[in-house]
């Protein structure tokens, strides 16, 4: 038997390619929607496996250094560093700021790394793209390439200049923006140092003027974290039970942290693009609906000539929802190839996976098989006699 | 399948109930040969175009009795389950336009119906591909209906009709939109047609030019119709 759907849909190519586009357009969309969520909780992940961390220790009854401001003593990590099944501890900051990069600025999370060895102190950057690790104590950074910055370039963080000595990739925050990684007391440094003027007008507001010189603190002795690795073959939940016990101090695992990363910060951003996809999946299919139904009007003569001629219900039928699906996978490929294309130029991390693919392929196709029905429908109530004047 | 012609006694069709009930066919009795080619005339409103729907078997008679050949397939009800089968292999339709189908070609216009009773598409083409040699047209196969003349648009609706060799054929004005040299062409093959395949066709038609090529013709009145026989009517 002869596909009524497919030669009506040869027949008039133009109408079918160009809606398909229009379709395909808003498909992209929707695809590069959950690739912006996906690259979210990638972003997340990556920055707990980056870390090199198994265990958060951060302020007691805080949520961690992610989630929460969280302080604790730098010199806590010397008691964590004696419990029993803990391998490393180091102190790590965290400060999300603005810096400036030429005429503009680019937001940045400033990573204070403690002195140590790669692949041993957690909190390292574990592979760089370009350049050497930070090996001296002050002004040296390693900047993500996200960043923008360069080997060489000079990165100023507060009153300081740092020196980009390395380029790292896929370092970012849980929010995507790009890490930059300072010696660890530059970074407690950066986190309360104020420029020149703040000073003077903090001393005026105080009302000490001169004599207040000397009174500003000159140094920070808090952290935000302390990343712990456990010796192999302890368990993270009795370790963690440990620091607990003893230091008075909150600790998460790798599994607790993820929970915090994806479950709580992301929550909220997942609920946002999740009610966006279901906007947009209705658009979608009012699209197809009515794109469908208006072909099918447009028809209405021919069918009452088919059914007068003895076309069953199902082959008419069957020529619309063909019709329907085509779309759809026109609008599927044309979507599928503009997410692919516009993904990187997407400030933040979009992650395209298959599965994502697959799922936006079946729900299109369930789409365009709802949105035929109304045409359907509207199709088999029409009445053979219309076909016959008079 | 031709050869059986088509006989309708008694019919009636009732639209609404009780008091406002009125008929559109009061009393219908018709007989057409095989191979015969009548004329069904009367006035708007006469009952034509219900007469050929019931005969379509597109709404239901009221009460009376339709057989083809011998066959019956109406007495005050149904008597085949399948209707669109019925219309699909029996019943032969030919328009006042031809209604092509805009997204086929012309071959598989024609060719359509016997896919639709279940024979393999080529099967079906080489079928459809005689009538259209039949018809003159077969240059014309692989064109699209946008791309025919009037004329060859209604040879090809012909020929869709007469494809599954129907017994009856029911040709609802198929000249009101040609002039008089086509008009009588088509007319031409329709007696043609009705010869070769031994098919009874009616034709529905207010074309004066026409009416004088039918041997017989059926005037419908009110609902109600009344034979006439003409010694001096022969297609030309």
């Amino acid at each position: 038997m002869i596909s009524l759907g497919s030669c009506d849909i040869l027949h008039s190519w133009g109408k079918f390619i160009f809606t398909g586009f229009g379709l395909g357009l808003l498909i992209g969309v929707t695809l590069v929607m959950a690739g912006v969520y996906r690259g979210m909780v990638d972003d997340g992940r990556i920055l707990l496996d980056n870390s090199g961390a198994e265990l958060w220790v951060v302020q007691n009854g805080t949520l961690g250094p992610y989630a929460e401001p969280s302080s604790v003593y730098d010199d806590e990590y010397r008691t964590t560093m004696s419990m029993p099944g803990v391998d490393r501890a180091a102190n790590i900051t965290y400060l999300t700021m603005q810096v400036a990069k030429g005429k503009n600025d680019v937001r940045v999370m400033v990573v204070g790394i403690a002195p140590g060895t790669l692949g041993i102190t957690p909190g390292w950057p574990p592979f760089l793209a370009a350049g050497r690790q930070v090996t001296r104590n002050h002004y040296e950074a390693v900047a993500d390439i996200a960043s923008g910055f360069k080997l060489g370039d000079q990165i100023k963080i507060r009153r300081n200049h740092y020196t980009v000595v390395g380029l790292s990739r896929r370092m970012v925050s849980s929010n995507g923006d790009p890490m930059i990684f300072i010696p660890l007391k530059d970074a407690q440094e950066a986190q309360f140092l104020k420029d020149n003027d703040a000073i003077w007008q903090g001393r005026r507001r105080d009302g000490a003027g001169d004599e207040a010189i000397g009174t500003t603190p000159s140094s920070n002795h808090y952290v935000n974290a302390i990343l712990v690795r456990v010796v192999p073959g302890y368990s993270q939940d009795q370790v963690a039970d440990s620091i607990r016990r003893w230091q008075r101090l909150t600790v998460y695992t790798r599994a607790q942290m993820e929970d915090i990363l994806v479950g709580k910060m992301i929550a909220a951003s997942a609920k946002q693009i999740g009610m966006f996809l279901v906007i947009l999946a209705i658009v979608s299919a009012a699209i197809v609906a009515f794109i469908i139904y208006t072909l099918t009007m447009d028809k209405i003569r021919e069918i009452a000539v088919l059914k007068l001629i003895g076309t069953r219900n199902r082959v008419i039928a069957a020529m619309i929802m063909q019709q329907a699906l085509a779309l759809g996978v026109i609008g599927f490929v044309v979507g599928k190839i503009t997410a692919t294309f516009a993904a990187p130029a997407f400030p933040k991390y979009v992650l395209l996976i298959p599965i994502d693919s697959l799922s936006g392929f079946v729900a299109v196709m369930l789409i365009c098989v709802l949105a035929s029905l109304v045409a359907i429908r509207m199709a088999l109530k029409v009445d053979p006699a219309e076909a016959i004047g008079g | 399948m031709g050869g059986k012609g088509i006989k309708i006694e008694g019919m009636k069709k009732r639209y609404g109930e009780g008091d406002t009930a009125a008929y559109a066919l009061k009393d219908v009795d018709m007989d057409v040969a095989p191979g015969e080619v009548v004329g069904l005339i009367g006035p708007s409103g006469s009952g034509k175009s219900t007469l050929l729907k019931c005969l379509g078997a597109v709404i239901d008679p009221t009460e009376g009795r339709m057989m083809l050949g011998d066959e019956v397939i109406f007495d005050n009800g149904w008597k085949v389950k399948d209707l669109c089968a019925l219309r699909r292999d029996k019943i032969g339709f030919v328009f006042q336009a031809p209604y092509l189908i805009p997204f086929l070609n012309v071959l598989d216009n024609v060719a359509l119906l016997p896919m639709l009773a279940g024979l393999h598409n080529d099967e079906a083409r080489e079928k459809a591909m005689e009538l259209l040699t039949a018809l003159d047209v077969q240059h014309r196969a692989d064109a699209m209906p946008s791309r025919l003349s009037g004329g060859e648009q209604q040879r090809v609706a012909i020929a869709r009709g007469l494809v599954n060799r129907p017994p009856v054929i029911l040709a609802d004005e198929p000249t009101a939109p040609l002039d008089s040299k086509r008009a009588m062409a088509v007319v031409r093959i329709l007696n043609e047609m009705a010869l070769k395949l031994q098919t009874a066709i009616i034709v529905v038609t207010h074309d004066e030019k026409i009416i004088p090529t039918f041997k017989r013709i059926y005037h419908i009145r009110d609902g109600v119709t009344h034979e006439e026989v003409g010694e001096g009517r022969s297609y030309k």
